[in-house]
């Protein structure tokens, strides 16, 4: 076991990850650790773009943007989050562009804009061009601009350092964060990393569904590291289902799509989402739009032979249009379809997307231990954090967003803390459960294999708990989750070895994949209502006299070492937005 | 507005809504190698019944997954992305989540192997450090000197066009580890990096060409390029390479970018 010393510690090397880096590498001592290299993290498979209310091409300001995101999250949205969201992307968009970020542009050389799901000019009266885009890559400008910056500011990196725990220590009855565990791939070894503040920005949970998105790495490692150790989750049950993923596999094509014009057809040619979104029509909230497809597909209007997908329609627009602001994704229609695009549509379904819950903190990245209590030293940010800005239904082009503005905050935070604070003393034996955890794994002689059990879990997740649920369904998950941890305990793998052991690896990933769809489950089956991402089919409308509340999920260890999950509930932040209903 | 019947009688649209799979038995030859059990490599065969639709990295993963736990490869997007499955498939570098098993005669057995000309760790794994450092070593980011304008710099669409193409990289090593060139001598900067400094010399915003083109004046930069376009064709994502090479040549000559 090696122990490492840093002021700050960030875990994650995606966008968030390393906006924070840029910014606390400037103002302390900081080690990055990534379980893949930077480059590789999810955040580069963003294509669409960045919301922020520039107003390069036509009217806009912040305030109408935090409008959209609120009643895009219904409602659920921190309003307090959502203003510094939506005020601060003006300034992010152009740190980006000076850091060197190559966005596309107008005829008057500044930064061009286009259209985005849920983003409206005015409280609703019609789309806006708010999305700062580069052609249909705009996140993986991002993470090679931030990436680039790290090396210009000496970043330092532990890559393919996968961190397994986090150790908080009791200090005069205040719980504080003193370092993180990490298993180094290569060589098999344990690594202490002692810090004063750390970071986690390890990005989304989708890996449990089976038609995704997300990529193989996405298993939540962070936000199961945190609940293992008594933090709570927010808002678990509120997970994101992109409209357009690639039929079968869950490739995203962005919704930059329809910005640019795409439409949305069932079997007939009908353009049906002008039935349940006559104002933005193609380009409503993810979730509704979601539902209409599904809607379609139960209704017998879906296409193909099963009746299972339905199609993107880029046919009318011009070639020269498709190749220069969306050739990637026309790319991958061609690559794993077979399909022009030119000529014939693109067979599309719901993809697992995005996860709105995760570890709460207020608006400095500051994690809470509770409603209201600060963990000092602990910060989170990105997709594994729940600040709340997105609520029950996140608006496209705020997650590259989110990245940029509560990176950069957790960054700032995180350094300024460490500059005054001293170190915790690290727990006797800090690395001891890691190294139990890893060694049970290596040793077992158990009958069952992650590959069965992650397939069961994928399986379970997509036929219960997706874009229609309902108390029979989650139900359902539940019980089936509880058997496969069951089962679980009984794994084992065939690589004993130390050196590159990806087979212990992904053994270690489904175990966080187990522990956190419970939650997620456990969480939606006690939201008796339907908002944004959430939607039981057993209580249809939203139930703000109830439910107008984030959802807190805490592990709890009884005595006898029997696990439970325990809810409690948060209370939403308000300013000036009253919820309203919610018609696109 | 009228809702047009969409045109149905695509063949290729037929094809790729086929929903039944067609299952054919490959065979799959991967160079194996784990210091921890031999300092030899070999080549392992494994059958599989696979839908000839699905990707290599597929393949990979249900051998993994079904046969054997060892095999080791690095992945994360799987589908051309995130740049971390680069391998010699058939001999020729791709990305494995890119290349379908239909589209490399699946008749014969498929061959596997690492990357060449940068150290193997394990199996499909190596050592991508050099290649890293190669990449920092031509300051791959924004110089610019003077004060930061309030808002956004200006740069027309035109501008924004002539170095398009190297913005799209996902330093996944494709093509440094197609170069004949890299291959001999490690010390040679390699494609990836080229194409990162040209991203910047041609960047109408950048201050910092001189500095750049100086260290590609180098005895291991540019001029080692012997123009064999390996890396052109190895480049998942369409870069074209060795011109963006010529580019960089053609500007230390005659110093205009």
């Amino acid at each position: 076991m090696k122990i490492h010393k840093y002021d700050t510690v960030i875990v994650g090397a995606g966008g968030a990850g390393m906006r924070a880096a840029i910014e606390s590498t400037k103002r302390s001592r900081t080690a990055v650790l990534t379980k893949l290299y930077p480059t590789r993290s999810h955040t580069g498979a963003a294509q669409g773009g960045m919301a922020a209310a520039l107003a390069n091409v036509e009217e806009d300001n912040w305030e109408w943007h935090t409008f959209d995101t609120i009643k895009g999250g219904d409602y659920l949205v921190d309003q307090d989050a959502a203003e510094i969201l939506a005020k601060e992307a003006i300034d992010s968009v152009l740190d980006l562009e000076k850091m060197g970020l190559p966005f596309n542009r107008t005829p008057d050389g500044t930064i061009d804009q286009r259209r985005f799901g849920g983003h409206s000019r005015n409280h609703g009266e019609a789309p806006v061009r708010r999305s700062c885009y580069a052609s249909d890559r705009t996140g993986h400008m991002i993470l090679q601009t931030l990436y680039q910056n790290c090396v210009k500011e000496g970043v330092e990196f532990f890559n393919e350092f996968y961190v397994l725990d986090l150790l908080l220590q009791d200090v005069d009855g205040v719980k504080k964060s003193a370092g993180v565990v990490a298993y180094e791939l290569a060589t098999g070894e344990i690594h202490v990393f002692q810090a004063k503040a750390i970071i986690f920005a390890s990005g989304g949970t989708g890996k449990f569904f089976k038609v995704t998105s997300n990529a193989h790495t996405l298993t939540g490692d962070g936000q199961a590291a945190a609940y293992r150790r008594g933090l709570p989750l927010e808002d678990m049950e509120f997970f994101q289902f992109h409209p357009t993923g690639i039929w079968r596999m869950g490739i995203l094509l962005t919704e930059g799509a329809r910005g640019e014009g795409g439409i949305l057809r069932n079997k007939d040619g009908e353009r049906f989402m002008e039935k349940y979104a006559p104002v933005m029509k193609d380009l409503a909230s993810r979730d509704v739009v979601s539902r209409s497809i599904y809607t379609e597909i139960r209704e017998g209007r879906g296409c193909g032979p099963e009746g299972d997908h339905v199609y993107l329609d880029l046919t009318h627009l011009p070639p020269e249009q498709l190749d220069a602001k969306l050739p990637d994704i026309t790319e991958f229609a061609r690559t794993y379809l077979g399909i022009e695009p030119y000529t014939d549509p693109i067979p599309i379904q719901p993809t697992a997307h995005y996860a709105m819950g995760g570890i709460p903190t207020n608006v400095e990245g500051e994690v809470l231990a509770d409603n209201t209590t600060v963990v000092p030293g602990l910060y989170a940010a990105g997709e594994v954090a729940c600040v709340s800005v997105h609520g029950a239904n996140r608006l496209g082009t705020n997650s590259l967003l989110d990245i940029n503005v509560f990176g950069r905050r957790a960054g700032i935070a995180a350094a300024e803390y460490s500059a005054d604070a001293d170190f915790v003393e690290l727990p006797e034996d800090p690395a001891q459960q890691v190294v139990d955890q890893v060694e049970r794994l290596r040793n077992s002689t158990g009958t069952e294999r992650v590959t069965e059990i992650r397939k069961e879990l994928q399986e379970c997740m997509d036929a219960n708990v997706m874009v229609f649920r309902t108390e029979q369904t989650i139900k359902t998950a539940v019980e089936k989750i509880g058997e496969l941890r069951e089962r679980y305990r009984n794994v084992s793998i065939q690589d004993k070895g130390k050196r590159f052991n990806t087979d212990l690896l992904e053994a270690i990933e489904l175990g966080n994949l187990l522990d956190l769809a419970e939650v997620m489950a456990v969480s939606a089956l006690a939201r008796k209502e339907s908002r944004g991402g959430h939607y039981r089919e057993d209580y249809p409308n939203r139930d703000d006299v109830n439910f107008m509340r984030h959802t807190m999920a805490y592990r709890e260890v009884g005595a006898d070492g029997t696990e439970s999950i325990r809810l409690d509930y948060k209370p939403v932040v308000q300013t000036r937005y009253q919820p309203m209903e919610r018609k696109y | 507005m009228s809702t047009p019947t969409l045109d149905k009688n695509s063949a290729a649209l037929d094809a790729a809504e086929d929903g039944a799979s067609h299952l054919i038995n490959v065979t799959f030859r991967i160079r194996r190698f784990n210091p921890e059990i031999s300092e030899d490599a070999s080549w392992e065969d494994f059958q599989l019944e696979i839908d000839p639709k699905e990707r290599v990295l597929d393949a990979l993963h249900k051998i993994k997954w079904d046969q054997d736990g060892s095999l080791t490869f690095r992945r994360s997007c799987a589908h051309g992305i995130c740049g971390s499955d680069a391998m010699r498939i058939n001999g020729r570098n791709r990305l494995a989540c890119k290349t379908l098993i239909k589209d490399i005669n699946p008749e014969k057995p498929i061959t596997v192997e690492a990357i060449k000309g940068l150290t193997v760790l394990k199996d499909l794994v190596v050592d991508m450090e050099p290649f890293f450092q190669a990449y920092r070593d031509v300051m791959p980011f924004l110089i610019t000197t003077g004060n930061e304008p309030t808002r956004e710099r200006r740069q027309s669409a035109e501008d924004r066009e002539r170095f398009d193409d190297t913005t799209k990289c996902i330093l996944c090593a494709a093509c440094t580890s197609s170069c004949p060139v890299f291959w001999n001598d490690g010390q040679y900067f390699g494609p990836a990096a080229i194409v990162n400094a040209h991203r910047f010399i041609f960047d109408s915003r950048d201050e910092g060409g001189e500095q750049r083109l100086e260290i590609l004046n180098d005895k291991d930069g540019v001029w080692r390029c012997r123009t064999t376009f390996n890396c052109t064709d190895a480049c998942p994502r369409g870069i074209e390479v060795t011109k963006a090479i010529q580019e960089v040549k053609r500007a230390l000559i005659t110093r205009r970018f």
